[in-house]
C-alpha cells in the first residue's frame, strides 16, 4: 500500500533539547489520522517540520514516496501539503473570497505571469474569472458563500476556522494538516466541525492529519492515531487499541496507585 | 454562458481624471497660456505622484517601511541625467534622449531596488527601515564624493534641457503608465499575494506564496518608478545635486503616502498633488525663517493622522465618525452582500503584521541561538 | 604607533558619546518596544536649552544641570503626548510618529533659533601630557564621564527596584502589569533617563564641536542609532560596545585620507552587512516567532 505521508525516524533538537525523536508515521491516502499527546509533546513541532518551517535534525519525510526533507515552506505547500494554524492566521484585511483566492495563486491551471497581469493580457481575465468561480465553489462547501465579501477579521471565530481550512484546501493538497481545529469551539461548533472534516475527506479525497487534545473528538473522527509524549511515539495504531494502551492511559490520566 | 461585461468605472476613474487634467493643461501650454512657474509646478506634481504611488506600493501594499526612497530617485537622477548629457550630442533628438535616459535611470534604480530587496528578505520592520535609511545615505555619500568628471562631486551634474512646454506632459504620461502597471498588478492574483504577505507572512508562506519573489518584485518595481521620477527631476531642474536626496526628502514622500491612506493609490495621488501644490505656493509666501512653518505643518499632520488612525483608545470614535460611514450615510446606502467589492485592499490601520519579534524570516533562522536546530548526523 | 594610539583614544572618547546616546535608543527599544527616531533631536533641544540658560544665568555648570533636567522633562513630555496614545498600536505606526516628532522638533527649532549655526563655548580645556602623548583634556573627561555613567546605570538597573521593574517590563509588559508594576510609569522613567543621557552627551559633544544648529542632533543621533543596532538594540552592554566600536571605526576611517570622505558610507555599510550576518546585532536577543 502506497502511503501518502510517511516519516522515517523524524526528529529535531533545539540546542540539545530533543523536541521530537524517531517519529515514524504512515498515513494512507484517504484516512483521517490523529496526532495526540499532552502539552509540549512536540505535536506542533512535528507539523512545523512537515510543512518546512523547521528543518529536521534527523530523518526524512516523504509525500507519495517523494522525499520532501529540506524544501522550503512554499515548495512543500505546492507539492501538496497544506496546513492550518493553532492560532488562526488569516489575511485579516482581505475579504473572505480573496483569502481563498490567495490559496489558488500557485496552481498551474491559473498560471499568469506578472507581465501578463500588468499589461492585462487576455489570460489574466480568464484566470481571474476562473479563480473567482473556483473560490466560490470552495466557499460554498463550507457555507461561507454569503460571507464572501466580508473582511476576514469580521467573521465569527468558528467561521474563521472554516475559512482557514477552505484556504488550505484551495491549494488542492494531497494531505491536509489541521492544528487543533476544535480549539476554543463550543460543543455545537465542534460537532459541526466533525461533519465538515468528514465531508472534506469524502469530497476532496485527501488524507487528513490532525492534532487535538479532545479524545472524544479524535476518537469520533480518526481512523488511526499516534500518541506523542516528550517528543517520542508512545503508541500507534487503531483508535480503540491505542486508547486502551496502558502507557497512553498513564500519560493522560496518571499511574494507578497500587 | 456569457454575461455582459460590466465596466468597473471605479477602476478607471483616476485614469480619466488625470487624462483630462493633462489634456487641459497641455492645451493651455501649447497655446502659451502657462507661465514658467506653473509649468514647473506641474512637473513637480508629476514627480511627486510618481514617488508617492511607488513608495505606497512598498509601504501600503507590502507593509514594509522604506526610508530610502530618495536614494532610488537619486540613482535615477544621476545615471539618467548623466546618460542624457552624453547621449544628447550623439542622438541629436531631445525626445529620444529623454526616452532612453528614462529607461536607463529607471533600470539602474530597479537594479538597486533588487539589491536593497535582498536584505528585505531577511529583515523586517524596524531593521529593514534602518537598512533602507542607511542605503539612502550611502548613495548620497557616494555621489557626493564622486570625481569631478564622473558625477561632479558636490556640484553635481548638469542635464540637457527638454522644452518645458512639453516636459510636464511627459511626466503625466509616465504617471498614467505607472498607474496602469501598478494598479493592474495590485488588482491581479499577484496583488492578492502581495497583500497576503502584508497581512500574515507566515500564512502566506504556508499557502504556497513565494514570498521572496514577490518582495523582490515590489522593491524593484517601486525603485524603478522612483528612478524614473529622478530622471524627470533632473530634466526639470537642469541640474542634479545629491544634497537634495537626503533623508528628509524620503520622509516627505512618506508623509504623502501616510496622508493619502495606506494602500490607497488615489489617496497617494491626491496628497502628493496637495502637498506639492502647497509647497510651491507657500514657498513664495513664506520666506526666510517662516518657511519652516510648512515643515512644522507636515510633521503635525503626520503625527496627528497616525495617532488618529492607530490609537487604540480612539477606536470607538473612529468607527463612529468614519469617513466611509459618513459617505454611506449621505448616500443612504446599505451594505449589499451580493456586490463584489473592489479588488483593491485599503487599510487605514497600519498592519499588525510587523511585530518586533518577527525580526527573522522564518526559513532562515528560527530560534534563539540556543534553540537552533542542531546539525544532524544524517 | 603614536598616531595609532592617539586615534584610538579619539575613537574611545567619540565612541563614549555615541554609546551614551545609543543607551537612550536601546533602553527605549527594550522597554517600550519602539524606535524613538526623535532621540537624536533631544540632543539638539538640550543644546539650545543650555545656550538659553547660559545667556540668562551666565553660570555654566548650573546651566548644564538645568539643561539635563529640562531635557529629561522634555523626553517625558514627548513620550506622554506623542507615543502614549499609540501604546498597543502597531510598531510601524509608532515608528512613523517618531519620525514626525523628529521632523517637528527640527522645524520648531529652526523657527525659533534660525538655521544658522550658533557658536557655543563651554570650556576651553587644554591638553595634558600622558606618557609622552599630548592628549586633549576634554577627551579624557568624556571618557571618564562615560565610564562613570555606564557603571552607575548598570548598577541602577541591576540593583534598584525601578531598574528591576524595567527589566520586568522589557521581558513582558502584560505580566509585569499583573505583578503590580505600572508599566506607563516605567516607560516614562526610561524616556527620562534616555533624555538625560542624551543631554549629557550633548554637553560632551559641545566640547568636540562647539556649533549648534537645528539639525545638530541628527548626525550623532543617527550614528548612535547605528551603534545601538550594531551592538544589538535592546541590549545595554550592546549599546556600549556598539558605540565604542563605531567611534573607533569612525576615527580610524577619518585618519586615512583615502577613506575619510566615505566614513559615513563605511559605517552604514558595516551596519547593513552586520544586520545581514547577524540580524539582531552583536548582543541582541533573537526572539522566537510562534507558529
Amino acid at each position: 500500500m502506497e502511503y501518502i505521508l510517511s516519516t522515517k525516524n523524524l526528529g529535531i533538537s533545539f540546542g540539545g533539547l530533543k523536541a521530537c525523536e524517531n517519529v515514524n508515521m504512515d498515513i494512507l491516502p484517504n484516512e483521517i489520522y490523529g496526532l495526540i499527546g499532552p502539552n509540549g509533546a512536540g505535536k506542533t513541532t512535528l507539523f512545523n517540520i512537515i510543512t518546512g518551517v523547521y528543518q529536521p535534525t534527523w530523518g526524512d519525510f516523504y509525500l507519495n514516496g517523494e522525499r520532501l526533507t529540506g524544501l522550503k515552506q512554499e515548495k512543500i505547500c505546492n507539492k501538496g501539503i497544506a496546513r492550518t494554524f493553532q492560532n488562526i492566521r488569516l489575511f485579516n484585511n482581505m475579504t473572505v473570497i480573496r483569502n481563498v483566492m490567495v490559496g489558488l495563486t500557485n496552481k498551474s491551471e491559473y498560471k499568469c505571469t506578472f507581465f501578463e497581469s500588468m499589461f492585462r493580457f487576455r489570460r489574466h481575465f480568464k484566470v481571474e474569472k476562473e479563480m473567482r468561480e473556483k473560490a466560490k465553489e470552495i466557499l460554498d462547501i463550507f457555507g461561507l458563500l454569503p460571507e464572501r465579501n466580508n473582511l476576514a477579521c469580521n467573521l465569527p471565530y468558528g467561521m474563521q476556522r472554516k475559512l482557514e481550512i477552505a484556504r488550505a484546501l484551495a491549494t488542492s493538497p494531497k494531505l491536509l494538516l489541521l492544528d487543533e481545529p476544535a480549539a476554543g469551539m463550543n460543543p455545537n461548533e465542534t460537532m459541526e466541525l466533525v461533519e465538515t472534516i468528514k465531508l472534506i475527506k469524502e469530497k476532496f479525497n485527501i488524507g487528513i492529519l490532525l492534532i487535538d487534545h479532545d479524545l472524544k473528538f479524535v476518537s469520533g473522527l480518526c481512523d488511526r492515531i499516534t500518541v506523542l509524549n516528550f517528543g517520542q511515539v508512545l503508541a500507534q495504531g487503531k483508535v480503540q487499541d491505542v486508547l486502551n494502551n496502558k502507557d497512553v492511559i498513564e500519560a493522560y490520566i496518571g499511574r494507578e496507585s497500587d | 454562458m456569457k454575461t455582459p461585461k460590466k465596466i468597473k468605472w471605479k477602476h478607471f476613474i483616476n485614469y480619466i481624471v488625470i487624462g483630462v487634467f493633462t489634456l487641459i493643461f497641455s492645451l493651455l501650454s501649447v497655446t502659451n497660456s502657462l507661465d514658467l512657474l506653473q509649468k514647473f509646478l506641474l512637473e513637480k506634481i508629476a514627480i511627486s505622484i510618481l514617488l508617492s504611488v511607488s513608495l505606497g506600493l512598498v509601504v501600503g501594499f507590502l507593509g514594509e517601511l522604506s526610508l530610502g526612497h530618495a536614494g532610488f530617485m537619486c540613482i535615477g537622477a544621476y545615471l539618467g541625467g548623466k546618460a542624457a548629457s552624453i547621449l544628447e550630442p550623439i542622438l541629436g533628438s531631445t525626445l529620444l534622449t529623454l526616452t532612453i535616459s528614462l529607461v536607463i535611470g529607471g533600470v539602474s534604480a530597479l537594479i538597486s531596488g533588487l539589491i536593497i530587496g535582498l536584505p528585505a528578505l531577511r529583515l523586517k520592520g524596524d531593521y529593514l527601515a534602518i537598512v533602507t535609511l542607511a542605503f539612502g545615505e550611502i548613495v548620497k555619500t557616494l555621489f557626493l564624493n564622486s570625481s569631478e568628471d564622473s558625477f561632479g562631486g558636490p556640484t553635481g551634474i548638469n542635464t540637457p534641457r527638454f522644452d518645458n512646454k512639453y516636459l510636464f506632459i511627459v511626466g503625466f504620461v509616465l504617471v498614467l503608465f505607472m498607474l496602469f502597471v501598478i494598479q493592474n498588478l495590485i488588482r491581479s492574483k499577484h496583488g492578492r499575494a502581495i497583500t497576503a504577505i502584508r497581512d500574515s507572512e507566515i500564512a502566506a508562506r504556508a499557502t504556497g506564496i513565494n514570498v521572496v519573489k514577490y518582495k523582490l518584485l515590489v522593491f524593484a518595481l517601486s525603485a524603478f518608478f522612483a528612478g524614473i521620477a529622478g530622471v524627470l527631476y533632473s530634466y526639470s531642474n537642469y541640474t542634479v545635486q545629491c544634497t537634495k536626496f537626503d533623508y528628509n526628502y524620503s520622509i516627505e514622500i512618506l508623509v504623502m503616502v501616510v496622508l493619502g491612506g495606506m494602500g490607497n493609490i488615489n489617496g497617494s495621488i491626491i496628497s502628493a498633488l496637495l502637498i506639492t501644490f502647497l509647497q510651491v505656493e507657500l514657498a513664495s509666501i513664506l520666506t526666510g525663517n517662516l518657511a519652516v512653518l510648512q515643515n512644522i505643518l507636515y510633521a503635525l499632520v503626520l503625527i496627528l493622522i497616525v495617532i488618529y488612525n492607530n490609537a487604540p483608545s480612539l477606536k470607538g470614535f473612529r468607527d463612529k465618525y468614519n469617513f466611509k460611514n459618513l459617505i454611506k450615510r449621505l448616500r443612504k446606502q446599505k451594505f449589499d452582500p451580493s456586490k463584489e467589492i473592489d479588488d483593491e485592499a485599503k487599510w487605514d490601520r497600519v498592519p499588525t503584521k510587523i511585530e518586533m519579534n518577527e525580526v527573522l524570516s522564518l526559513d532562515i533562522k528560527v530560534e534563539e541561538s540556543t534553540l537552533k536546530p542542531d546539525k544532524g548526523d544524517k | 604607533m603614536l598616531d595609532f594610539i592617539v586615534t584610538f583614544i579619539n575613537g574611545l572618547s567619540l565612541g563614549g558619546i555615541y554609546a551614551m546616546i545609543a543607551l537612550g535608543y536601546t533602553m527605549v527599544y527594550g522597554i517600550a518596544k519602539m524606535l524613538n527616531f526623535a532621540h537624536g533631536d533631544i540632543i539638539m533641544v538640550s543644546g539650545y536649552i543650555l545656550i538659553v540658560f547660559m545667556g540668562i544665568t551666565g553660570n555654566i555648570p548650573l546651566s548644564i544641570l538645568i539643561s539635563i533636567f529640562f531635557a529629561g522633562m522634555f523626553g517625558v513630555l514627548m513620550e506622554k503626548s506623542a507615543y502614549m496614545p499609540l501604546r498597543g498600536a502597531s510598531p510601524l505606526a509608532v515608528l512613523i510618529t517618531a519620525i514626525g516628532v523628529s521632523y517637528l522638533l527640527q522645524s520648531v527649532a529652526q523657527m525659533i533659533f534660525g538655521s544658522a549655526p550658533k557658536y557655543v563655548v563651554i570650556a576651553n580645556l587644554g591638553s595634558v601630557n600622558l606618557f609622552g602623548l599630548s592628549i586633549q583634556l576634554y577627551k579624557i573627561i568624556t571618557l571618564a564621564v562615560t565610564i562613570v555613567i555606564m557603571v552607575v546605570l548598570s548598577l541602577f538597573i541591576k540593583f534598584s527596584k525601578t531598574g528591576r521593574a524595567m527589566i520586568a517590563v522589557s521581558e513582558d509588559r502584560g505580566a509585569s502589569g499583573l505583578m503590580g508594576i505600572d508599566s506607563n510609569k516605567i516607560i516614562s522613567i526610561t524616556f527620562l533617563i534616555g533624555a538625560m543621557l542624551a543631554s549629557v552627551a550633548c554637553t560632551l559633544y559641545f566640547l568636540l564641536t562647539p556649533n549648534i544648529n537645528p539639525t545638530f542632533g541628527a548626525k550623532p543621533g543617527i550614528k548612535a542609532f547605528t551603534a545601538a543596532v550594531i551592538g544589538g538594540i535592546g541590549s545595554i552592554p550592546g549599546a556600549m560596545i556598539g558605540g565604542i566600536f563605531l567611534g573607533i571605526i569612525e576615527c580610524f576611517s577619518n585618519s586615512i585620507p583615502v577613506l575619510s570622505p566615505y566614513t559615513d558610507a563605511i559605517e552604514f555599510l558595516i551596519l547593513i552587512i552586520l544586520l545581514l550576518v547577524r540580524p539582531t546585532g552583536i548582543l541582541g536577543k533573537k526572539r522566537k516567532e510562534k507558529v
